[in-house]
């Protein structure tokens, strides 16, 4: 195993008003887990490297790059969810970062003052700032946030007296009303990007920022379609990884590294190898969102000797799997094509939302999956819910199912790893 | 010979098959180092393999077993082996309880586990078992000879166990409150079952099995038959022991 280290830039990190003694402790913990989890892997693509060193870097180089974009004046805005219309902060020349929201140890920062059965996301994330422990959420002009979940809807009311919170209504269902009103909060945020940046937005750099993140989009979907070889050419873990890292790298360079890993998955696909062998068996995961450094079901179900071959999640194909239509200059027609992709997101805040099942079972043919893992943040009440729709279409088409609820705590690995077995033995017949 | 260790919280279990026929079962608490303990077990026989099940497994599978499967797999195939009709299967240990179902070919198509919590096993009939100041095996019967149950009203064993005194204080018969606490448990199960697929019989396993209050409670309350194997904590050894014999 390679000497590997989350690298540490203590005066930097004074200079945005860390809690640097703490943050240290977390940044060697980062690493630990890293290497333990990700780099122990026999047979890794050599592309990942450049992802390695995006992890190595991520509380130093990309945090640089960050600030010096602030000193250009380019805004730079810390987001949540796959509803921020990324499209126009790049037009604007800015910078989306998703921000950090899987990890047990801001939790405690959070309870302090949110109460305690609350999504462990929203309490990571709140948590990072609250204590301080998060460069990214000390770096950005303002964050994004928006009416989605109720854990979300009301944390922000108290997120924006530690940080300028600003909110999207996002509407709860789908009728022609609902998608005027997304439009309008478009525009808005359009202008809201403006004041911030001091200039306007053309059509001529919204299209190119349309183009962008299809570009970045497209990578994604390509990494997605070689996961359905078998064997499947990357672990399951990269794969979420790199998908956690598309919301914080730079996207044109982030889809060319991307790429560069397709290729190298190409060739492995055409020789028929795999990061494990033909035989083992191949799961889907569906459910909430995985942010930042949560790998728990990862690591559980590979621990086992399964691979993930498709994360159906916010951090996986909700993000990347519809694409913006390109081609037009006129604002109006551009800002309504934008909107149509994002009313497509068929996150569980919606009702009905029945697109998802319907989804759900695309995305287990199309892998070649041999089982589907619902995983559910625990307290995160529309996934828990509509998870009841999940398992009874997976009852109907035959598909092994199982359903997992949990949240950031250690407490639970046992258990779910004898429940994680299980199915595994109950896939394998 | 074919050997099935199930190495759980409490107690280790393992039962020794030569061909089709079940040469024994022996039982001794987990203590502090299970798979040690398991080793001792072992101690004169020369199995062909050794199947680890239970929490310890991947432990005993590091020293000495030949390869592991879940318990809810060693129990479905020791269910099936002392009653091959088996569909339902429930299995109360130590410091888990869990509800497996399985198609007619005896593959499993659902199961369920308690929360991480000792409401609902074994664990929490010991510990109410011991405030009132029985042992395990005279707690069942003394519950069986009351018809009238307490008032018990959390199913968190620590605040349970704070009624328990307080009930006791207040003169209460002690077979009252050991009914209501059977009783505890008992709609625990029902409420894992009933997540399930309906079947008109059940398979109960574990060591809770043994205690007839339990069984009777839940026969009464779930309304189908339960059949409760001769050996119920060996359930999961037995079946470890025949997925050694297929392999
Ligand atoms: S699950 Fe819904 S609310 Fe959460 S990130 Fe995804 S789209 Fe946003
Ligand atoms: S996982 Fe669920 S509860 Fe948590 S932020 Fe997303 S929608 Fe809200």
């Amino acid at each position: 195993m390679q000497d590997f280290e989350v690298k540490a830039y203590p005066e930097m990190w004074h200079e945005l008003n860390m809690d640097v003694e703490r943050f240290d402790k977390a940044r060697q913990m980062l690493g630990g887990a890293y290497t333990k989890i990700f780099l122990s892997q026999a047979n890794r693509p050599q592309k990942m490297a450049y992802f390695d060193e995006m992890i190595s870097e991520i509380f130093g180089g990309r945090v640089k790059e960050l600030m010096q974009a602030k000193k250009e004046g380019r805004p730079v805005v810390g987001t949540f969810c796959v509803y921020i219309p990324e499209e126009i902060v790049v037009a604007a020349n800015g910078i989306c970062v998703g921000l950090c929201g899987g990890s047990p140890g801001s939790i405690p920062d959070a309870e302090k003052i949110l109460p305690r059965n609350i999504c462990p996301m929203v309490k990571s994330a709140f948590g990072f700032k609250a204590g301080r422990i998060c460069p990214y959420f000390q770096v950005v002009d303002f964050v994004y946030g928006e009416t989605t979940c109720d854990a979300k809807k009301k944390t922000w009311e108290i997120l924006d007296r530690l940080v300028p919170t600003y909110v999207m209504e996002i509407p709860q269902m789908k009728k022609e009303r609902d998608r005027t009103l997304w439009l309008e909060e478009v525009k808005d945020f359009k202008a809201k990007i403006e004041a911030v940046s001091g200039k306007t937005i053309s059509s001529e750099q919204l299209a190119e920022a349309i183009k962008i993140l299809n570009g970045k989009r497209q990578a994604l979907q390509r990494l997605t379609k070689l996961r359905a070889a078998n064997p499947a050419p990357i672990s399951g873990k990269d794969a979420l990884l790199i998908e956690q890292i598309a919301f914080y790298d730079e996207p044109v360079r982030f889809a060319a590294k991307v790429n560069e890993l397709c290729d190298e998955l190409d060739a492995r696909a055409a020789k028929g190898e795999g990061i494990l062998p033909k035989s083992a068996l191949r799961v889907m995961v569906s459910g909430t969102p995985m942010a930042l450094p949560n790998w728990k079901i990862h690591n559980l179900v590979e621990s086992a000797g399964a691979v993930i071959v498709n994360e159906e999640s916010c951090i996986g194909t909700r993000y990347f799997k519809d694409l913006i239509t390109e081609g037009s200059l006129d604002m109006e027609k551009q800002l309504a094509a934008l909107t149509d992709r994002y009313m497509r997101i068929d996150c569980s805040c919606f009702t009905p939302n029945d697109e998802r099942v319907t989804q759900v079972l695309k995305e287990y043919k199309d892998s070649a999956a041999q089982g589907i893992i619902h995983y559910s943040l625990q307290f995160c009440h529309t996934y828990n819910i509509e998870e009841i729709k999940i398992r009874e279409a997976c009852q109907r088409e035959g598909i092994p199912y199982l359903s997992i609820e949990s949240d950031y705590s250690p407490d639970d690995v046992g258990q779910l790893q004898t429940r994680i077995e299980a199915f595994l033995e109950q896939v394998e017949g | 010979m074919d050997i099935g260790i199930d190495l759980g919280s409490r107690a280790l279990k393992m039962a020794v098959f030569d061909g089709d026929e079940l040469l024994e079962c022996r039982m001794v608490e987990s203590g502090f180092t299970p798979h040690q303990q398991a080793e001792e077990l072992l101690k004169g026989l020369k199995p062909h393999r050794v199947i680890a099940t239970g929490y310890g497994r991947h432990l005993a599978h590091k020293n000495f077993a030949s390869g592991v499967i879940t318990e809810i797999k060693a129990h479905s195939l020791g269910a099936r082996y002392f009653f091959p009709q088996a569909m339902t299967i429930l299995d109360v240990g130590g410091q888990d309880s869990k509800v497996i179902t399985l198609n007619r070919e005896g593959k499993v198509v659902n199961f369920q586990m308690n929360d991480k919590c000792a409401a609902g096993t074994g664990r929490f009939l010991e510990i109410m078992a011991a405030s009132l100041g029985y042992t395990l095996a005279e707690f069942g019967p003394m519950a069986l000879s009351s018809d009238h149950e307490a008032p018990i009203n959390s199913m968190c064993t620590v605040f349970a166990e704070s009624e328990v005194i307080s009930l006791k204080n207040h003169g209460v018969p002690a077979a009252d409150i050991a009914r209501a606490l059977h009783l505890a448990v008992v709609s625990r199960l029902v409420g894992m079952v009933r997540r399930m697929e309906e079947s008109a019989t059940l398979v109960f396993t574990g060591g809770v099995a043994r205690n007839p209050a339990i069984v009777s409670l839940l026969q009464e309350r779930l309304g189908v038959e339960v059949f409760v194997p001769s050996l119920p904590e060996h359930a999961g050894a037995v079946g470890a022991a025949l997925h050694a014999r297929t392999l």
